[in-house]
């Protein structure tokens, strides 16, 4: 292998310092990448396709604005019932999630117990749904004889995702560039008012993806609600307790391999309100991005960085 | 964006009327000590509730652990290490008086030995390890080397669609379309692959399309996005110079990859896998529905099986039968040992990965 010029070994395709066996190689590999792409984005568009081919067929509109029946109906109940999930783990992720974020990356000292509450969040995120909607039937459901309800299945929910959300947080308010704190800092801002004003108004993208992300996951999530929020087939009740919540993955669940023609339908209208929402979801977050990152001057955190916190601090100056 | 001014409620026109005004200080001095107060205060609250918060996780896992623990404890008792090298799951008969031994009351028969959901577990993961990992990173290679960023950015949206897809969705698709498609057009030619060691494991009846490969290949599909983004995202950080250098000395690209590419992400990348392992590990509704949920080992790797998690969620139902509830208290045991593992391979995959990301600039390019 006497590389006579080896810069030309790229630019000449016919260049002889590449051996045939090696070029040969080189195309194996990359067929072999081109393949496994192909591999990836097959089973996107054989599930979506899937989905909507079983489900078109059948579709009627009802489909939004009936309730489940025994023989049928609609799937009005389970989509109320997940948005009131949604709105559940939305709030109380946003409250425990965020903060656990915020103390991790600005109030925690260096120490062996934030360590220990960081290793806490990543374990938690590790651990199955289902063990966690365990626990949730037996201490919340059957326990404190909460019986299937809302409660319950918020709570399970919430604990799956806040390692989501409160790494998000970490790591969106740890980008916050130096130069923003610094700059609110010279002006003499209390840093209350300096996290509330500037850095986490300049977080916000990366909370609210986070936040995107959680309720995505929510939507999806089959094991951990069947035994805690139950099921009906009637609309959610304003009761936290003692009141069954309907869900879309349990219709997905339970009625494919039912007798009934019409029940087993509503299992593919469920899978396509899910699709949709799920893909709704991963738009939005996509759409966060890349309107912050047209609008922030953060987007080269060095120079663009002070520039911003200048900005910042001309914002911030009449208040004074 | 948001120009507003922020208001105090403290600021400056209340100060004059307030009783406690120090003569000779000026009214906005006063205002901004009462602020200053005010906002040591709000940080005080700031602090003291993130940090409450900041405990839940903790919290739950520590109370979740207790939980099962407690739950368990009775199942532990009666099963003995039977649990986990026994292959018997007998819930024992409802139709007769329940009878008490060792101290635990149970159903006469009862017996529990979860080998062929551990097995099922660990067997339907590995599959999806091997399969789903050189898949991800081939795939990453591609997108970072040969993609167009247009193209990229739709594949980026592929990968986030099929992390987000529901694992239920995942796991009526393959129930309905794709393990019936596998069964009548990929599995016969995978029975007649010649029989050689390693090979003969493709041997034997090929089933209806449930079972352990078919559990293991969709599984797979459920690692890909984590091992393929976060490979594409490491890749990317790969310093333009060592390439360059690579490339300077005459290597193909396929060999710039091998040898410098995959080892400066290489760390990293199997962190990423094991993580994926442990979502694998746990994953619950996709591999009920796929692995055909029947409580006994695999016959051959078409068998149908089931796994720890699965066995959980099909299982509750049926277990609320048992008027002794030993039944529950054995799930929660199921679960423990479910636990036990994932948090294993998490925890080797979370060292592996904090090793990697303060490392990553070790070989060359530190200054990039």
């Amino acid at each position: 292998m006497a590389a006579a010029a080896p810069g030309l070994a790229r630019s000449l395709p016919g260049n002889e310092t590449v051996s045939r066996a090696r070029r040969a190689r080189n195309l194996a590999w990359w067929s072999v990448a081109a393949v496994a792409l192909l591999l990836v984005i097959a089973p996107v568009v054989w599930v979506l396709y899937g989905v909507f081919q079983q489900a078109v067929p059948n579709w009627h509109w009802t489909v939004l604005t009936q309730v489940t029946t025994g023989v049928g109906g609609g799937l009005a109940n389970a989509l109320a019932g997940t948005g009131v999930l949604l709105l559940g783990v939305g709030v109380l992720v946003a409250i425990v999630g965020i903060g656990c974020g915020l103390y991790l990356a600005e109030f925690a000292p260096t120490g062996l117990l934030t360590s220990l509450l960081r290793s806490a969040s990543e374990v938690l995120s590790g651990v199955p749904s289902i063990v966690i909607g365990y626990v949730g039937y037996v201490a919340l459901v059957v326990g404190l004889h909460w019986g299937f309800s809302l409660l319950p299945a918020v709570i399970v929910l919430t604990v799956l995702v806040i390692p989501y959300v409160a790494k998000a947080t970490e790591i969106a308010v740890g980008q916050v560039p130096l130069a923003y704190r610094e700059g609110a800092e010279a002006l003499g801002m209390a840093r209350s008012r300096m996290l509330r004003t500037v850095v986490m108004r300049s977080a916000i993208p990366g909370i609210a993806t986070g936040i995107i992300v959680a309720l995505a996951i929510s939507v999806g999530e089959t094991a951990p609600l069947l035994y805690t929020a139950g099921y009906s087939n009637s609309y959610p009740t304003a009761q936290l307790l003692h009141s069954a919540v309907p869900y879309l993955t349990y219709a997905t669940w339970t009625f494919y391999d039912d007798p009934s023609s019409a029940v087993k339908a509503l299992a593919f209208d469920s899978m396509v309100l899910l699709v949709v929402l799920v893909l709704a979801l991963i738009l939005a977050s996509r759409l966060i991005v890349r309107v912050t990152q047209k609008h922030s001057p953060a987007r080269a955190a060095g120079g663009g960085g002070r520039r911003a916190a200048r900005a910042q601090a001309a914002k911030a100056r009449p208040a004074r | 964006m948001n120009g507003g001014e922020p208001t105090d409620p403290t600021a400056a026109p209340s100060a004059p009327s307030d009783p406690g005004s120090i003569p000779g200080l000026g009214a906005s001095d006063v205002a901004t000590a009462r602020r200053s107060q005010t906002a040591r205060v709000l940080e005080r609250v700031l602090a003291g509730g993130s940090a409450v918060t900041a405990f839940v996780p903790l919290a739950a896992l520590v109370a979740m652990l207790a939980v099962l623990v407690v739950q368990a404890l009775p199942a532990i008792r009666y099963n003995g290490w039977h649990f986990l090298v026994g292959s018997a799951w007998n819930p024992g008969s409802t139709y007769s008086q329940p009878v008490r031994s060792g101290g635990i009351v149970h159903l006469p028969g009862a017996s529990y030995g979860a080998l062929p959901l551990i097995l099922g577990t660990l067997e339907t993961s590995a599959i999806a390890l091997l399969i789903g990992f050189p898949v991800a990173v081939g795939a990453a290679v591609f997108i970072v080397e040969k993609l167009p960023p247009m193209l990229a950015g739709f594949v980026g949206l592929c990968l986030e669609t099929l992390a987000g897809i529901p694992s239920v969705v995942f796991g009526l698709w393959g129930v309905l379309t794709f393990g019936p498609w596998l069964a009548r057009h990929v599995y016969p030619a995978l029975a007649h692959l010649p029989n050689v060691p390693v090979l003969d494991v493709f041997h034997g009846n090929t089933g209806y399309g449930e079972g352990l490969l078919t559990g293991g290949i969709v599984l797979s599909a459920m690692i890909i996005p984590l091992v393929a983004a976060t490979t594409r995202d490491l890749l990317r950080q790969v310093p333009e110079a060592t390439k360059e250098g690579a490339e300077a000395l005459g290597m193909t690209s396929a060999e710039v990859f091998r040898t410098v590419q995959f080892r400066w992400v290489r760390t990293g990348v199997i962190g990423a896998a094991i993580l994926g392992l442990g979502r694998a590990l746990g994953e619950t509704v996709a591999v009920a529905l796929v692995t055909g949920s029947v409580l006994q080992s695999a016959t051959n790797i078409y068998g149908t099986t089931t796994t720890i998690a699965a066995t959980i969620v099909s299982q509750l139902d049926t277990a609320q039968g048992d008027p002794t509830g030993l039944y529950v208290r054995v799930l929660a045991e199921a679960a423990l040992v479910l636990m036990a593992i994932t948090l294993l391979v998490n925890v080797v995959a979370r060292r592996i990965v904090h090793r990697a990301s303060r490392g990553v600039a070790l070989p060359v390019g530190v200054g990039f």
